[in-house]
């Protein structure tokens, strides 16, 4: 599959931010963890705004705190003090119901894992977001299907994901991020188990969205992954450390990944 | 998530748990089988009790020696003394002293060998009066019943139930033979329709003979007078109550005693007869299905034990479901669902088996059960609640896993 073909399937971008604003918008973000008489703060004062169209890559080592930042732009977790803003609505302060509401409509996740439901076909799995979001079973399936066809994997559809290789299980899951059209992609070690084929894949999957104006985010401890992005946000001991713009962003062509 | 979707998505995941599903349904099933068979074996066995009853005759109040009625708590011997003449069975048949009793028939029983030829066979003898027939709705095969005349001649004829005739003589035709009883030799006059036997007590095992035979030519003695069983017949079912307290009056005038309380007979009708049988018949039927229902408890667990085991199982996919949007009572009511339908299936499963056996054990066991659509449709209704409450706590803590924790798991 090419690239200009995944351009062709792809359709509009999405328009689902409620403002003008930035989608994400972090003030003064702490998060801190008690573990008995211990409080370990995981995040300390953290100010992060990303707009609507942006590919960002939030890097740092394992210990770093960007696994709990990832949880709470992704709506997994409360903050302790500071304010989210994600698409212009305030859900600092919502509730467990709420935040579900909220993930399910604003945020399509990407999970290193893929966790994609071993008993379930691949456009099964990938209407599950919809399912959550009481959409009709028959909007579900066509939806569900666009989505597969924009991954390139029209003809496996009807496949139990222990029958689709890493690199297209990999897919299916990005399918069922775009299914609920939401404001921002988030994706956590997406290449984490994959070949650098496959890797190549994803990547050139992501280049393409960003190309379609979608917003993407993408956590990573690999450089080579996060270069793809076109700023590269470096979390260190909680804090941000840097925040730069990628000027030369690697591209990825599916299939090229074999050449680096 | 729709309630359909949501029974879909159950549904899937118990039949893609084949192996632990089934266990989990054979708990409750054994459970509801077990409880439908011993609430069946119970009512059977209050059917059966009554109906025996029943076969005794209709409209019939009971008179037997001794009492059971107490005021200071001491009464003993009920059914036994000699405190029952024959003079009161004759005072209660009169129609001026107690007006609304049909039919007075005087038991007076004893168990006595038969012999014909070189067979023998040991059965109850009883000695009666002529209305016996009619009071104890029985009818004969072949020959004639006890006549006034007989009782007055004190005559040596007796009248056969079928099962005695045929362990005699091999046939019921016996009418004209020769019994020898307590050395007296008794021509045989009649034979009994059979009736049946009901519990083991068989009614068609018997000798019948006249009353005054018996009391003079068979027990003799100190006794002879004495009776161990009076049935009376109400002229009318209206007329019951009236019979039973003219009885009352009657007897207690007779063995001249003043107060009810002392009286030295009991008057039973049929019916408080057959309500204190079948209230033995419930109490053990409750308590048979409790320990059935024991094990319904333990099959409850069951599904409690694999439910957690699938929630613990399968906490990855419930973290990416509530990641995905699924608020805390959409993932709770999956696994309420999943917990139900493994209560339903084993229900009806169980109910299926459980009628199945109440049809064919019968054949093997010689005990009736009936099995009632209530018990059935009632167990059913249990097994889904039991899936339902012993669900309800893994499936809160599977709403209440956090989604961060529950994708990290491996």
């Amino acid at each position: 599959m090419t690239g200009a073909m995944v351009t062709e399937l792809f359709g509009p971008g999405p328009e689902a931010h409620d403002s003008a604003g930035p989608v994400i918008d972090l003030t003064g973000v702490g998060k801190t963890y008690a573990t008995g008489s211990l409080e370990f703060e995981a995040l300390k004062d953290v100010d992060l705004q990303i707009d609507a169209g942006e590919y960002v890559a939030i890097m740092g080592p394992s210990g770093s705190g960007k696994s709990t930042l990832m949880n709470i732009l992704g709506c997994l977790d409360v903050l302790t003090v500071g304010t989210y803003r994600l698409a212009g609505e305030d859900v600092s302060e919502l509730d467990e119901i709420e935040l579900a509401h909220i993930r399910n409509r604003r945020i399509g996740f990407v999970f290193q894992q893929f966790n994609l439901l071993p008993s379930l076909s691949a456009w099964r799995n990938v209407e599950l977001p919809l399912l959550y979001a009481n959409v009709p079973a028959a909007v579900r399936k066509e939806r569900a299907m666009a989505a597969l066809g924009r991954v390139g994997l029209a003809d496996r559809t009807a496949n139990r994901p222990g029958e689709l290789s890493g690199g297209q299980q990999q897919r299916a899951a990005v399918a069922r991020a775009i299914v609920g059209d939401p404001a921002m992609i988030l994706a956590d070690e997406p290449t984490g188990n994959l070949d650098s084929v496959s890797t190549a894949d994803v990547l050139a999957l992501f280049d393409e969205l960003h190309g379609q104006g979608r917003t993407v985010v993408l956590i990573t401890h690999e450089l080579e992954v996060a270069e793809h992005a076109r700023r590269i946000v470096r979390v260190r001991d909680g804090r941000i450390w840097s925040d730069e713009v990628n000027t030369q962003p690697r591209s990825a062509r599916f299939g090229e990944g074999g050449a680096r | 998530m729709s309630w359909t979707q949501t029974l879909h998505t159950a549904w899937s995941a118990v039949r893609s748990h084949a192996m632990r599903s089934t266990l989990t349904v054979l708990g409750i099933l054994i459970g509801i089988a077990a409880v439908i068979l011993t609430v069946g074996l119970g009512l059977g066995s209050q059917q059966d009790v009554s109906a025996q009853i029943n076969s005794l005759g209709s409209n019939l109040l009971i008179v037997t020696p001794g009492s059971t009625t107490s005021v200071a708590g001491l009464r003993a011997g009920f059914g036994s003394g000699s405190t029952l003449k024959r003079s009161d069975a004759d005072a209660l048949a009169s129609t001026v002293n107690a007006p609304d009793i049909g039919a007075v028939a005087a038991e007076k029983s004893t168990s006595l060998s038969l012999v014909n030829g070189d067979t023998n066979w040991t059965t109850t003898v009883t000695g009666t009066t002529a209305s016996w027939l009619d009071v104890r709705s029985r009818s004969l095969t072949a020959g004639t019943f006890l006549s006034a005349q007989d009782d007055a001649d004190r005559a040596l004829v007796v009248v056969l139930g079928s099962d005695t005739a045929t362990q005699l003589f091999g046939t019921t035709n016996v009418v004209g033979q020769v019994v020898t009883i307590s050395h007296l030799q008794f021509t045989v006059i009649g034979v009994l329709a059979s009736a049946g036997a009901s519990s083991g007590a068989s009614l068609d095992d018997m000798a019948i003979v006249p009353l005054s035979t018996a009391a003079e030519n068979l027990v003799g003695g100190s006794s002879r007078n004495a009776v161990s069983k009076i049935y009376l017949q109400a002229a009318s079912t209206a007329q019951l109550s009236a019979a039973n307290q003219e009885a009352q009056a009657l007897l207690l005038n007779l063995h001249s005693i003043t107060s009810s309380g002392s009286a030295d007979f009991t008057i039973a009708s049929q019916e408080s007869l057959v309500s204190t049988a079948t209230a033995v018949a419930r109490t053990l039927t409750v308590l048979l299905t409790a320990i059935a229902a024991l094990s319904l408890l333990v099959g409850g667990i069951g599904v409690m034990n694999i439910m957690l085991v699938s929630v613990t199982e399968r906490t990855r996919e419930i973290g990416l479901r509530k990641a995905l949007g699924a608020p805390p009572w959409a993932i709770r009511r999956q696994f309420l669902l999943e917990a139900s339908i493994l209560g339903l299936v084993g229900g009806l499963v169980g109910a299926v088996l459980g009628v199945v056996a109440a049809r064919t054990l019968p054949t093997v066991l010689d005990s009736t059960i009936v099995v009632s659509g209530a018990a059935v449709a009632g167990s059913v209704v249990v097994a889904v609640g039991i899936g339902l409450v012993f669900g309800v706590y893994p499936a809160t803590r599977a709403a209440r896993l956090a989604p961060i924790d529950a994708l990290r798991s491996e």
